[in-house]
């Protein structure tokens, strides 16, 4: 029995593991070193998109404050047009300090896996478990977009938030924006340092190419081992040579 | 801002800084002055980190002071000050020496090239010895790593051979890399954290295939970076075509390093109740590295190039390190730590005296050793007391690894391996014996002696090179420094993996 909704739910890791694979054999079977860069280039990629798979979470956004002090006036001033209600917004988030915390909470690999019991597949599950524990992140921008009736004009902030309170929505708002959820960035810097690595070795990589092209006249591997053999015995040996 | 509390970043800041700054300068003798003024400052800091480690114990350095579980850790116990110091010590004595040999082998426009990759490769050792966190050490590994294919290929003005050598290191050592990252990979997505304390925490009563799959991945990944005995095949030829300084660094340093983290992930990270670890230590590290001591010291018998015979000798010595830390006790973890120290020493002055051999007779073959005893006499006497630690005669080194080795054999109850410890000394007994029975017993060859004379290597060869043979004998004689401190550290380890 092959269960296919597991099989297909964990497509990331299957795009990973193919690339990884198409990668170490280009390595390994080909003779042409740029071929072989190229294929370790592809392994090492591969490596790169299981981070940055591992990293996201489904309805995940980019961990940028939204809803914050500064940054907050932008989506709803985006959605309604008009200042009040974004001053509204902002005032009603100051209610409860700090609302990105909880995003972040969800977020955490280590508490969503302890939740559940250590078994053969808990890290796994544990990791698909945490996205559908949270609200899509749709959810906070409708609410952004739904808030405030046109009706508010220029009302104080404070005011506005009473209104917003007796409107019943805005509440709701807030209650969403406390959940965003946040794509984990860590993993995302990592492999952008990892990059940086990968890049230097293909430097390194491609540069000693053109230097064994200029001192054998060859990039094959074969014939690069069939030169260094008449140059130690005076003919090509047949088969690997001796180490 | 007090200089004792940064001591730790020291040895981190100093070389990385300096590396630039050595291209800026002419070439000529000023490279080499400036590297080696900073190799020994980093080697004193490397001394009062040592010293402070072992009276106050574990330093915690936070990097740009972000608390730990977030922020990188710099965190040194007895283990990694002690492989800092061996690194450090052995930079200081091979910086100074490489001045003649790299002259003659690189071409004199490259040298401030050079010597940046020498201090960078430092650096890179340093930071996998000095980081507490798991990410760190990859990255670090890279810079290391990427400086030695560098390195390696600069000995193509020599021999093209370097450069296909370079470069089959240069694929084979990112695929170790990119492994370990993998690994790396899922244990952060099992546990979260990347620092090694916290993952150690995280870890504990963890045991699901995700972390499975994780150490299985960082112990092919460090596998392939330590030359362990299956995926050594980069190593030969990288020592052989890399110039000599190059080789006497690397050789003495690089390995040891990787064994080093693999100690560090098993013990500190993993620890002793994670049962793939048990079942690692006796189906993989237990029959390679026995595989590892037989084969590659067999192999290193017959070769003609002196610096390959060595080579296969330090994948061999490898095997010791691996068996080592096999047996999963306190003693075997203190007696591969103790091998790590004493075999940077003798390999370090081991190919330090082919170096000279290849300076003065631009060969490295065996016939070209044939009567050196009168002509290099310094270089031979070097030669063979640092082949005889490597044998493991008493009064050396290599006697205080062995008899650590052997007597943890015997607490582990595998009588078995302790006999092959003792029987693939013999083998090293054999090449070795084989080079020096040239050098000291044989008449000088017709041809060498008709040409022009040898003379002895310059003294700015000898000395470092004889630093580190007294080093040799001196720390074969007072064991209880290295093998002192080596137990301490083994016996912390122990304690954070929960061990016997």
């Amino acid at each position: 029995m092959i269960d296919f909704a597991f099989i297909a739910e964990r497509y990331n890791y299957w795009i990973f593991i193919i690339l990884m694979m198409i990668g170490l054999y280009t390595v390994i079977s080909r003779g042409n070193l740029i071929k072989k860069m190229v294929g370790l280039n592809i392994f090492q990629t591969s490596v790169f998109i299981y981070y940055i798979s591992v990293g996201k979470i489904a309805g995940g956004t980019a961990p940028i404050l939204i809803g914050g002090e500064d940054h907050g006036e932008e989506p709803a001033a985006e959605g309604v047009g008009q200042a009040a209600p974004a001053l509204a917004q902002s005032e009603a988030l100051h209610a409860e300090p700090f609302p990105k915390i909880e995003g972040f909470e969800a977020n955490d690999l280590s508490t969503a896996l302890s939740g559940t019991e250590p078994g053969a597949e808990a890290g796994h599950e544990a990791l698909h478990a945490a996205p559908t524990a949270n609200p899509p992140l749709t959810a906070p921008d409708e609410a952004l977009t739904t808030v405030p009736p046109p009706s508010f004009d220029i009302a104080p902030p404070a005011d506005a938030a009473q209104h917003a309170a007796g409107a019943g929505q805005p509440l709701d708002a807030l209650h969403q924006t406390a959940e965003i959820i946040y794509t984990n960035p860590l993993p995302h810097v990592l492999i952008l340092t990892a990059i940086v690595v990968g890049v230097a070795t293909t430097a390194v990589g491609l540069a000693l190419a053109v230097r064994i092209r200029e001192a054998y006249g060859t990039i094959e591997e074969d014939e690069l081992e069939a030169a260094d053999d008449i140059a130690e015995f005076g003919h090509a040996m047949t088969g690997k040579a001796g180490a | 801002m007090n200089l004792a509390e940064q001591l730790p970043v020291i040895p981190i800041i100093l070389p990385l800084v300096a590396a630039p700054l050595t291209l800026l300068i002419r070439p000529g003798r000023a490279p080499w002055a400036w590297v080696t003024f900073i190799s020994w400052l980093i080697f004193a800091a490397c001394v009062a980190i040592l010293a402070d480690v072992a009276a106050n114990g574990v330093i915690s350095y936070h990097l740009g002071d972000w608390a730990p579980p977030i922020g990188i850790e710099y965190r040194i116990d007895l283990a990694n000050a002690l492989v800092l110091a061996l690194v450090s010590g052995v930079a200081a004595a091979v910086f100074p020496f490489a001045y003649e040999s790299v002259r003659t082998e690189i071409d004199d426009r490259q040298s401030p090239f050079f010597y940046t990759m020498m201090l960078i490769n430092l650096t890179g050792l340093l930071g996998v010895t000095i980081t507490g966190d798991a990410f760190n050490v990859f990255v670090f590994l890279e810079i290391s790593s990427i400086s030695t294919y560098a390195l390696v290929a600069m000995g193509a003005r020599r021999d093209r051979r370097a450069l296909t050598s370079a470069f089959n290191y240069l694929v084979m050592g990112t695929i170790g890399a990119t492994f370990f990252v993998i690994g790396l990979g899922l244990l952060y997505q099992a546990t979260g954290t990347l620092n090694m304390a916290d993952l150690h925490l995280k870890l504990a009563g963890l045991n699901n295939r995700v972390v499975e799959a994780g150490f299985a991945f960082i112990l092919v990944g460090i596998g392939l970076k330590l030359a362990m005995f299956p995926m050594h095949l980069w190593l030969p030829n990288a020592y052989t075509y890399a110039p000599s300084a190059v080789s006497a660094f690397i050789a003495a340093t690089a390995t040891k390093v990787a064994v080093y983290v693999l100690v560090r992930f098993f013990f500190t990270v993993f620890g002793l109740d994670f049962a793939f670890l048990t079942k690692a230590f006796t189906f993989v590290l237990l029959p390679l590295g026995l595989a590892g001591m037989f084969l590659a010291s067999l192999v290193a018998v017959f070769q003609e190039d002196v610096k390959r015979m060595l080579a296969y000798s330090s994948v061999g010595q490898i095997g010791y390190m691996l068996l080592g830390i096999s047996f999963g006790t306190e003693k075997g973890l203190a007696a591969a730590l103790i091998h790590v120290v004493n075999h940077g020493l003798m390999k370090g002055a081991l190919f330090m005296a082919v170096a000279c051999v290849v300076l003065r007779l631009g060969d490295q073959r065996c016939d070209a050793f044939q009567g050196l005893a009168r002509r290099m006499p310094f270089t031979t006497w070097a030669f063979v007391i640092s082949g005889l630690s490597l044998v493991g005669v008493p009064m050396t080194v290599g006697f205080v690894s062995k008899w650590y080795l052997v007597n943890a054999a015997f607490a582990a109850g595998n009588i078995a391996a302790a006999f092959l410890v003792v029987a693939s000394s013999l083998i090293a007994a054999v090449y070795v014996g084989r080079i020096v029975e040239l050098m000291v017993l044989r008449e000088p060859a017709e041809t060498a002696s008709g040409s022009r004379p040898v003379k002895e290597a310059p003294w700015s060869m000898v000395i470092p090179m004889w630093v580190l043979v007294i080093a040799n004998i001196y720390f074969g004689v007072h064991t209880e420094f290295t093998a002192g401190l080596a137990s301490q550290a083994a016996a912390a380890l122990m304690t954070i993996a929960g061990g016997r």
